[in-house]
């Protein structure tokens, strides 16, 4: 077991069994009456002060005591560097070189990305976008601690996992444009990326839906034995969402082997998390549902990493649900529809990108052990910039798909009622042309 | 597995027929049927059984999961047997919540497995209806083909006896009408074998309505509907008297007043033939427009509300490929415009009886010029 996963076990027990000050007068009571059959196990319980409820032993108090709805302390959070990218004395070797320089250029490249299609939709080129502003040590840092193998059931802020196991620009630009190229050929907003060959599933609006399907991907693998784990996301908004309830809940007695990551960024597009939930965050729901959970800083990456790698251990060996909450904060809007600075301060979104950026953490750490330099930072964010550019201007340009992709893929087979459609359409776009968009290829 | 459908069979013989009779909620009789022994009789409850039986013995990827479906035998006995056969890795009771295990079989389904999702009845569908409509039927759409999603979801639907208006829609219409869902409604013991091997076998997501008050019905059954190899063709309609003067079409329990009703036109010179549409998505145009262009009279047949009901679909498919062929305006049963009541009385008139069947195709033979009430305001 490392480190973290022992701090974890010996901190749960004292917190949430912390008493609140509401603590009544006990009023006395007598087991009596109770006639003694010995046989019977639950007279037996009952004269010894514990009782064999269904589901198990519970002990009996004369303290009339009700549990705190808030802990005087709250959950604390693991992190392995501090502000200013100085590691914990506990966490060395926890990456390789290679590795930490591959984490850090992702990060970087995500960063840029974001900023470059949102631009694009801003001078009116894309219909939509979304950023990972902010989250990107949460992206990276999860990402380099999965397997290729672990099953991915994203929200829609998690475009850095595909980044990372080898998305390209081009691709991510191409579903952006809708153009033949689009593996979605077409059919989604931007942002509802998806790949099979990455085992990364397709976006899906509906907040929260991907959950309970998780726990349905990871009963999947389980019946197969698979080595490996699904590993899903989801913001503190959607943790308000009935499937959210229903998955933690599946999971745990299904004993399925899914971590959920729960990004806890501050805000649900204008919701702040004091209109979200009274709980103290997400973690302590966790054991609400019988499991196992962790809170983690998400703007440290090597903490994110480590945790999600612990998690996912635990979730394939021992075939059960782990629960991460990684607090973080939306530094960009909610997405292209949004401007946050309607609803909260300035000087709150910049505080959080300055001081708390998590790419700038990781820099520190990074050069300080010798493996980054200035000069590789500009190199690295000048061609970055140059390729983002190139992949947007080429998938610009690339045509749209063919007039059989509006009705392929309904169902397997196309029935007669979608075949007679698409002929018709196809005639009618013949005869007259200047009704219809030049740039859809029949 | 055809000698255990044998023993099966000749156990639910006789005591399912007239168990069939006791929980037929109206006073008259709809099994009238007269056969004599040689010719063997199933109840529908059994023909789903030993369909699931069948498909969960061929293929290991199937699996069944639902409220009740595992140690109680089902809510409805359907699953009686399974979990002992399967186990409970293939048989899951689940916690009460239907988003939860429908979202679930969806991500299974997505990953590989090919669930059949029990609803207790298809009331409480409507808490996991975003997982049927947005994930279950749109994903290999939005997804390009990638993402296919072959799952069943079952249960009954429509009218039982007396359990009021949150126990009591037919869903046939909503779920009809969702491009990417196949939706398929069994009438007698044949179709719901046929059919249900069909669903589970079909790799594109289906909705199967049952019926609950049909459970105990006995139909008769061919050697070849008991083969395991036995399945019925998604999107085709059957004929199930044919007649020359109107076309009555209906699914599900309508079908047997349909038929009940057509007796007694037949009587009074009428001869009505009776479409049992099997699939209400895709929906058997051709059959029932076949049928329209030799009789030119239409009466279509449902329990559920007017409004946008499977009545108006086949209405506006005949009009639009049939209309020089018909000779009176199509008449639409359905059941009546308001929340499923309760007490026995009100329920008898919410939902469409054998006598208002004669009366619409009367209407529609003769054009009656007496007031026709419209189904809805």
């Amino acid at each position: 077991m490392t480190f973290f996963h022992v701090a974890v076990r010996r901190h749960f027990p004292a917190l949430l069994l912390r008493q609140t000050s509401r603590i009544f007068i006990p009023r006395r009571w007598n087991s009596g009456g109770a006639q003694a059959d010995p046989s019977c196990k639950y007279e037996e319980s009952f004269t010894q002060g514990i009782m064999e409820f269904p589901g198990g032993k519970v002990a009996f108090t004369p303290e009339m005591r009700f549990i705190a709805e808030y802990p005087d302390e709250r959950i604390p959070c693991f992190r392995v560097l501090d502000d200013n990218g100085f590691p914990h004395r506990g966490f060395h070797d926890l990456v390789s070189k290679e590795e930490a320089i591959k984490m850090y250029k992702n990060m970087v490249t995500l960063q840029t990305m974001d900023a470059i299609f949102f631009e694009a939709q801003r001078q009116g080129r894309l219909s939509f976008y979304l950023t990972s502003s902010g989250e990107e040590a949460i992206n990276i840092g999860s990402a380099a601690a999965m397997s290729s193998e672990d099953v991915v059931l994203p929200q829609y802020r998690e475009q850095g996992i595909l980044l990372w196991r080898g998305f390209t620009l081009r691709e991510f630009a191409n579903q952006c444009f809708g153009n033949k190229e689009d593996y979605g050929k077409g059919r989604q907003m931007p942002i509802h990326y998806g790949s099979k060959k990455l085992n990364y599933f397709t976006v899906s609006s509906p907040i929260a839906t991907q959950l309970p399907q998780a726990v349905g991907v990871a009963y999947s693998l389980k019946m197969d034995g698979k080595d490996a784990c699904v590993v899903t996301y989801f913001g503190d908004g959607a943790s308000s969402e009935g499937d959210c309830h229903a998955s933690l809940n599946f999971a745990a007695v299904l004993e399925a082997p899914v971590v959920f990551i729960c990004r806890n960024n501050g805000w649900a597009i204008s919701t702040p998390i004091e209109q979200q939930f009274r709980s103290d965050g997400i973690v302590v729901r966790g054991q609400a549902y019988g499991i196992l959970s962790i809170r983690v800083d998400g703007n440290d990456a090597l903490a994110v990493y480590a945790a999600v790698s612990s998690a996912r251990e635990m979730a394939i060996k021992e075939q059960k649900p782990i629960l991460v909450e990684v607090m973080s904060y939306r530094v960009g809007h909610h997405s292209t529809s949004d401007d946050s600075t309607k609803y909260r301060p300035v000087n709150e979104i910049e505080h959080w990108k300055i001081a708390g950026s998590p790419i700038a953490r990781f820099r520190k750490w990074v050069e300080r052990s010798g493996w980054w330099s200035d000069d590789e930072e500009s190199k690295h964010r000048n061609s970055i910039r140059k390729e983002v550019l190139q992949a947007i201007q080429e998938a610009e340009k690339i045509e749209k798909p063919t007039i059989s992709n509006l009705f392929a893929d309904v169902y397997d087979l196309p029935p007669k009622n979608l075949q007679d459609q698409e002929r018709f359409v196809r005639k009618d776009v013949m005869k007259h042309p200047q009704d219809y968009p030049n740039d859809v290829p029949l | 597995m055809l000698g255990i459908a044998k023993q099966r069979v000749a156990s639910a013989g006789i005591g399912a027929s007239s168990l069939g009779r006791i929980l037929i909620h109206h006073a008259r009789s709809i099994t009238s049927r007269n056969y004599s022994s040689p010719v063997k009789e199933i109840t529908v409850r059994d023909a789903l059984n030993s369909a699931l039986f069948e498909e969960m013995a061929a293929d290991p990827k199937v699996f069944l999961m639902g409220e009740e479906v595992g140690e109680y035998q089902g809510a409805y006995k359907i699953s009686k047997g399974l979990l002992e056969k399967f186990g409970p890795e293939r048989v899951i009771d689940t916690p009460i919540t239907e988003a939860g295990f429908a979202g679930m079989g969806v991500g299974a389904a997505y990953y590989g497995l090919k669930p059949v999702i029990e609803f207790m009845t298809f009331n409480f569908s409507m808490q996991a209806i975003d997982h049927i409509i947005n994930s279950a039927a749109k994903s290999n759409y939005m997804s390009a083909g990638q993402i296919s999603v072959p799952m069943v979801f079952r249960g009954p639907n429509g009218a039982a006896a007396g359990v009021g208006a949150q126990h009591s829609q037919c869903y046939a219409a909503w779920f009809g009408s969702c491009p990417g869902l196949k939706v398929l409604s069994p009438y007698s013991s044949e179709d719901a074998r046929g059919l249900l091997k069909a669903a589970i076998r079909d790799p594109d997501p289906v909705v199967f309505l049952e019926n609950e008050l049909l459970y105990g019905e006995s139909f008769p059954i061919s050697e070849e509907a008991l083969d395991s190899s036995f399945v019925l063709p998604i999107g085709k309609a059957k004929i199930e008297r044919e007649g020359r003067d109107v076309t009555i079409t209906a699914f599900s329990r309508m079908v047997g007043f349909a038929l009940e009703a057509a007796k007694i036109l037949e009587k009074e010179g009428i001869s009505a033939e009776v479409i049992n549409l099997r699939s209400i998505r895709p929906l058997d145009r051709k059959t029932i427009n076949a049928s329209v262009r030799k009789t030119n009279r239409l009466v279509t047949l449902e329990e559920g509300f007017p409004q946008h009901g499977v009545g108006a679909e086949i209405c506006a498919s005949v009009v639009e490929e049939s209309f020089q062929y018909l000779d009176a305006p199509v008449e639409r049963i359905a059941g009546a415009d308001v929340p499923m009541p309760y007490a026995a009385n009100l329920e008898r008139l919410a939902v469409p009886q054998i006598e208002d069947i004669v009366r619409a195709a009367k209407r529609a033979c003769y054009r009656s010029s007496s007031a026709k009430i419209a189904a809805t305001a």
